[in-house]
């Protein structure tokens, strides 16, 4: 069994890759991006019976850092 | 008086860190991240600047969750004292002993250079030696030393006199231009800057010495 975790900074917090990211698609010519958020993906394979809080548990403790980031859970 | 130094895979500010505290007259022990005690007697631990396991997942993070930073939490939470300096200070703040965390640098560059350090507050062991308002010249090194945290944290880091050392030219984009904070008991500070890096004439700076010189008396009378 998979989890996929997504992990993104919060809003309002500066993302400054993201903008490197952005100025760089820019340059390319690739006018009307007016935004870029960089986050990460976190693939978990998981042991059977393995349940989605503990997922959450595990984006709580480790995963995720919940003072700048957010994070969403997809079982799979 | 006697200082633990925590070395992690990854570490390498250790042994500046223990230079600096046995100069100062501290004795010393290092403390590898697999041992699950601190030696007997420790007063404070030193957690040292380096990359702990690579960075990995979030700088500091995976070294927040080693058995010995259990240990450093609970002798933190005893009232113990703890100093965490560059990596140190990410671990620290991924422990939660300290509030907020340390995000890329806004200019997104490694950044390795001295500067000055405006001492916020005199008012705690590590930072008696000196006044408040002084400019200190101390090497900064780091890729991710942007200190954020929310509007409230940081309202109380500066009505509760916690914030021990500002940037007088931010170079990281850190909020408020903060350093180095202290915990709500003034025995937790962590600072991006290396004050173990300008202790000795040799560094090229002395000014980081009078830290861990006041902190080893303070310590050695308590």
């Amino acid at each position: 069994m998979k989890a996929r975790v997504h992990v993104m900074l919060k809003n309002g917090v500066l993302d400054p890759q993201g903008e490197a990211v952005r100025h760089a698609l820019g340059a390319l010519g690739f006018d009307g991006v007016n935004g870029v958020r960089q986050g990460k993906v976190i693939e978990l394979d998981l042991a059977d019976g393995a349940t989605e809080a503990d997922v959450t548990e595990m984006c709580e403790k480790l995963l995720a850092n919940t003072v700048i980031e957010s994070y969403s859970v997809e079982m799979a | 008086m006697r200082a633990a130094v925590i070395v992690f895979p990854g570490s390498n500010c250790d042994r500046d860190l223990a230079v600096a505290f046995r100069a100062a007259g501290a004795e010393v022990s290092m403390v590898w991240h697999k041992d699950t005690a601190l030696p007997e007697g420790v007063d404070i631990v030193g957690i040292p600047g380096g990359f702990s396991y690579g960075d990995y997942l979030r700088c500091g993070a995976i070294a927040a969750n080693s058995p010995i930073c259990r240990e450093v939490s609970a002798h933190a939470e005893r009232g113990g004292y703890v100093l965490g300096i560059c990596n140190g200070f990410q671990v620290l703040t991924e422990t939660g002993l300290l509030p907020g965390a340390l995000l890329r640098n806004a200019g997104l560059k490694y950044i390795c250079r001295t500067v000055g350090l405006k001492v916020v507050t005199s008012a705690s062991d590590y930072t008696q030696g000196y006044n408040a308002g002084d400019v200190i010249d101390i090497p900064i090194a780091h890729h991710d030393g942007n200190y954020f945290a929310n509007g409230e944290t940081i309202a109380r880091l500066h009505d509760e006199d916690r914030v021990a050392f500002s940037y007088t030219d931010n170079p990281n984009g850190a909020q408020a231009d903060i350093a180095g904070i202290l915990s709500q008991n003034r025995r937790v500070l962590g600072m991006m800057p290396h004050p173990e890096r300008a202790a000795d004439p040799v560094h090229g700076g002395t000014d980081g010495a009078a830290l861990f010189r006041t902190l080893t008396q303070t310590l050695a009378t308590a």
